[in-house]
């Protein structure tokens, strides 16, 4: 399709090398270094990985040591759910003033947590550095330790500076301070086929529907890290005998320290599509080396298929052959989409993330048809000459995306942290087709200037 | 699944579906705090007189802030970057806080938001920024070929005390090729709220721009108003423009981001969305016949982008409140009025002709409390009318009900204005904000308050619950942050200002002029209405 804008477009000679085609010989993805200065870069910052990574904690007060902002924009915003306290929902700030920015804000903390403390009364507070903590040089652990001796409860400083790096570094700040309470708890009741689910937020009662799955095998989940999670459940997690990590960027690290320390195996599965959530169960019954076990698997995974496969197939008929664009946060989303819009009879035409690695980026070479753009850390103008060029009717990312996507008359479906619909599990698979279908096929793109363009120069089917 | 710490949800509408996974709404929990509810029945005994600046020591809990009833700096300023043609703003600091900004104006707006930032690093925050900020200028400059680069810092780059001005200077001196202007506003959130950092922005527009035009004009045409509403929604823009045109006259909105924030759906990608208020009008508001200044707080500011044009242009300026409601809309068509008359009797003298008595268009509507007469043309004076017979028909709905009004001072200002016009009771006026005028300024502007009215500012979410359930609204108004404690008291909100996020439509809703008014009345009304029906055991259909 030609499109003069995407024409214009041109791409920043720094970041040509961001950008491959799958079945394409060059070289490898450049990655895995900060966002250019200028670009609209549509990553995050350190504090926004260790907000999204231990927000679920639900029994927590999660405080941010900072000016407004950091704190205001994160309130509420994203779809992470309890079955209990609500706590976590709300945002605290310690809302610096000028006068604490110049003298440290050190004093202003200490009372802040106090005043929460006492109010709320927290299982465990967490303390989230941002930029300018970071900055004036407060000495945020020196309060934590204060003050956890004073209520007898775990306070615990998140290393969180934005300036520090993109989502995955405040990711493995996260797990730092998460690990804090690992190893604390009493772990007698656990029992031989227990397990603990990492990386998945319960993004719309996503963990709800995973821990269903497992409890239907018999298997004990004893914490989830940290979609509905509890601080005492991640105090006792390391009693669990197998880790399960969703979500490579967020908890590796997590999950590498549980191996190491109390030597906990771990798994890395995605509960995204058919494909990956069977695997992610088969993996698991063939760890406890149990022939009944995986029995059993064997008939839920048929009875979830089978459950979905009228409603998938009809879906799958209508979608046949259509493109999607993809671009998200962390790369093991993307390889799950990837199979999961085949699986719907859709190719991938465009597949980024903003954090993926060298590796992750050969794995999508493989496994992506050949011509499929891949790229690193883009940003809406390049996302937009893309779509254009590849003349998608899907784009999979985050609200940041959706205007693009929407303003070119592309369908569009959020797979971010903000959602509300569930697309985990066997049922998720089916939500996540149903929103597809919804967005692809509605009649409203006949009227957007561009699908209308379109149509009017297209070759009529049926026409002889 | 655990309960241990689940509250239930004092709704009168117990059962809705979806109970199981929507956790009870609570966001604060009520800790009773003695001392405080002394304070308050005591300061509700003694009515404040009026027009003083009374303090209110508002938060609970000083130390920290829980769910913030302000956003920073940086956003408003962007915001008022987007209504400039083919601008781009602009963030020196880190990314996230561009993105998250970002993602918070997508979140109301639903259209792209580019904002650039300088991506601090590490490094950068300790070494200074300005090798960052230079590249980035010139990446955006090459990417975008924006007309306009509107530069605000964030806390970082202001705390580390970077010299954006030398910056600035040398990135022009080494540009390879023509580079835009820059604006710079200095946004630190730490000093302020997004309303100062809007206003903040439109000042630095005017600073930089106003009478640097180089062009001689010879066109005799009537010089536009310099008209800075504030930070209302491109609807209130659109409105604006169409009041102005309806009186004659024509204005120059700054910002204007009546399209580039609520544009139409494209045929081809554009990196900068068309429409704004061009550099060169900008640049041309030194000559404008008057300036018209939103906001009755912001009126209380010692430099705006108002004062700037009278100060130094000598442009005649008015700082109105924002047109809400009847009252603040008279105010505002008056003074439009007024400027139309005198170019009628300039009009007269020279021609020896009036064209006032050719004006068999307008019509004389009558103001209330012996106000006067405010000349209108026939279409909006017919407007005027059908909305007071409107609040004619529904004043018994409204009458004596109770209201929680929070959001910015100046939109507080306005909304708790047509509030207390219709005859409903602000029980608490609530702002993040904190210019030390809030309480002064409701009290001087609106007659109606007395006692029953607590007036907070710098208020956060948990304050304004804690006083609201003791307060027993019956309704709330303010933006969609506000969901969380209507649901909790089982009352109504009235999605008014910034963000609407859990709505579509935040950018077409209309607050300003009758027209706004109107709307407002409408939903205040049917949101009362429903809820009654729905509290109903009958049912009626009828009401
Ligand atoms: S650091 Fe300052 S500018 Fe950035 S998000 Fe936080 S408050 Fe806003
Ligand atoms: S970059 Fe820094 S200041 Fe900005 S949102 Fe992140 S932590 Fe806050």
């Amino acid at each position: 399709m030609n499109s003069p804008a995407a024409a214009s477009i041109s791409i920043l000679p720094d970041r040509r090398d961001s950008i491959a085609r799958a079945g394409e010989a060059g070289n490898a993805v450049a990655c895995d270094r900060g966002s250019l200065a200028g670009s609209v870069t549509q990553r995050a910052c350190a504090f926004c990985g260790s907000r999204v990574v231990l927000y679920p904690i639900a029994d927590a007060l999660h405080l941010v040591h900072g000016p407004i902002g950091c704190a205001a924009y994160t309130w509420d915003i994203r779809g992470a759910q309890s079955s209990g306290p609500q706590l976590f929902r709300n945002s605290f700030s310690t809302d610096l003033q000028e006068m604490d920015v110049i003298y440290g804000g050190e004093k202003k903390l200490g009372r802040a947590l106090r005043e929460l403390i006492r109010r709320h009364q927290p299982k465990a507070a967490f303390v989230y550095s941002t930029c300018i903590v970071g900055l004036i040089g407060d000495d945020v652990s020196a309060v934590c330790r204060e003050l956890s001796a004073e209520f007898s409860i775990p306070v615990i400083p998140v290393a969180s500076e934005g300036f520090k790096g993109t989502k995955k570094d405040g990711y493995q700040a996260a797990c730092d301070a998460a690990y804090r309470l690992v190893g604390t708890g009493d772990t007698r009741d656990i029992s031989d086929r227990s397990i603990n689910l990492l990386g998945d937020f319960n993004i719309a009662g996503e963990s709800w529907i995973i821990r269903g799955y497992f409890e239907r095998l018999g298997i004990q989940v004893v914490a989830t890290l940290t979609g509905d999670g509890r601080v005492d459940d991640i105090r006792r997690c390391h009693g669990a005998k197998l880790n399960l990590v969703q979500c490579s960027g967020s908890m590796t690290s997590l999950a590498k320290r549980l191996e190491r320390d109390h030597g906990i195996p771990f798994q890395r599965v995605s509960f995204f599509g058919i494909e990956d959530m069977s695997a992610a169960l088969y993996g698991v019954a063939t760890f406890f080396e149990d022939p009944l076990l995986r029995e059993k698997t064997s008939e839920l995974v048929r009875e979830e298929i089978e459950r979905l496969m009228p409603e998938l197939r009809e879906i799958r008929t209508a979608l046949e052959g259509k493109k999607a664009a993809v671009y998200v946060g962390g790369a093991f989303k993307a390889f799950s989409l990837v199979r999961a819009l085949r699986t719907i009879g859709m190719r991938t035409a465009i597949v980024g993330t903003q954090t993926g690695d060298r590796d992750d980026y050969d794995q999508l070479r493989a496994m992506c048809e050949p011509g499929t753009l891949i790229v690193d850390d883009s940003n809406p103008l390049e996302l937009a000459k893309f779509c254009l060029e590849q003349d998608v009717d899907l784009f999979i990312g985050g609200v940041k995306e959706r205007p693009i996507a929407y303003k070119l008359g592309i369908g569009f479906c959020d797979h971010n942290h903000e959602r509300k619909e569930a697309l985990a599990g066997y049922v998720g698979m089916l939500n996540f087709a149903r929103e597809v279908y919804a967005s692809v096929m509605s009649p409203v793109w006949n009227y957007t200037p561009r699908r209308a363009l379109r149509l009017r120069t297209a070759p009529r089917e049926n026409e002889e | 699944m655990k309960n241990d710490d689940c509250r239930t949800v004092r709704s009168r509408n117990p059962g809705t579906k979806g109970a199981h996974w929507h956790a009870p709404a609570t966001e604060v929990r009520l800790f009773p705090d003695i001392l405080h509810s002394a304070f308050f029945i005591l300061h509700q005994a003694a009515a404040p007189p009026e027009g003083s600046l009374l303090m209110i020591p508002a938060a609970e809990f000083p130390s920290a802030a829980t769910n913030a009833c302000k956003l920073c700096t940086p956003l408003g300023a962007c915001l008022a970057f987007k209504g400039v043609e083919g601008a781009i703003p602009f963030l020196h600091g880190s990314q996230g806080c561009a993105t998250y900004i970002r993602r918070y104006l997508i979140s109301h707006f639903r259209e792209p938001m580019d904002i650039a930032a300088s991506n601090f690093s590490e490094q950068s925050a300790v070494f200074g920024g300005g090798a960052n900020l230079k590249t980035g200028l010139a990446n955006v400059v090459r990417q975008y070929q924006p007309r306009l680069v509107g530069l605000a810092t964030t806390c970082l780059s202001e705390t580390i005390g970077e010299d954006v001005p030398l910056h600035l200077r040398e990135f022009a001196e080494t540009a390879a090729g023509p580079v835009p202007p820059v604006v710079h506003v200095s946004t630190a959130s730490y000093r302020g709220t997004h309303m100062d950092g809007f206003n903040d922005a439109v000042r630095a527009l005017v600073e930089a721009f106003a009478g640097t035009d180089t062009i001689v004009r010879s066109d005799e045409s009537l010089s536009p108003a310099a008209v800075f509403p504030g930070m209302v929604s491109p609807s209130d823009l659109r409105e604006l423009k169409r009041l102005g045109a309806s009186m004659g006259i024509p204005f120059t909105l700054l910002p204007d981001y009546s399209e580039t924030l609520d544009g139409p759906t494209w045929s081809d990608y554009e990196k900068l969305p068309a429409g704004g208020t061009s550099v060169s009008e900008i640049r041309r508001l030194s000559s404008a016949q008057m300036a018209i200044e939103f906001g009755r707080i912001l009126a209380g500011a010692e430099t705006t982008a108002g004062v700037v044009l009278e100060r130094r242009h000598q442009v005649p300026l008015h700082r109105l409140g924002l047109p809400i409601g009847l009252r603040e809309t008279d105010r505002f068509l008056q003074i439009l009025s007024r400027a139309r008359k005198d170019e009628c009797r300039a009009d007269v003298h020279s021609s020896g002709r009036s064209r006032c008595a050719e004006r068999p268009n307008t019509t004389l509507c009558i103001l209330p409390s012996g106000a006067g007469g405010l000349e209108l043309p026939s279409d909006l004076a017919l407007e005027r009318g059908r909305l007071i017979d409107s609040w004619v028909d529904g004043h018994k709905y409204v009458f004596g009900k109770r209201a929680v009004v929070f959001g910015e001072e100046d939109l507080a200002v306005g909304l708790t204005s047509l509030l207390a016009e219709i005859g409903i009771v602000p029980v608490l006026v609530a702002s993040g904000g904190k210019s030390g005028r809030f309480a002064g300024t409701l009290r001087a502007a609106i007659p109606e308050l007395d006692a029953r009215t607590a007036i907070r500012e710098s208020a956060d979410f948990s304050t304004i619950a804690h006083e609201a359930r003791q307060l027993r609204p019956d309704l709330l108004v303010g933006n969609s942050k506000g969901y969380g404690l209507a649901r909790e008291l089982g009352i109504p909100l009235i999605r008014c200002g910034f963000p609407v996020h859990d709505r579509i439509g935040g950018q077409r809703l209309l607050h300003l002029g009758y027209a706004g008014a109107q709307q407002l009345f409408d939903r205040i009304v049917n949101a009362l209405l429903e809820d009654k029906q729905t509290r109903s055991p009958v049912g009626y259909s009828y009401l």
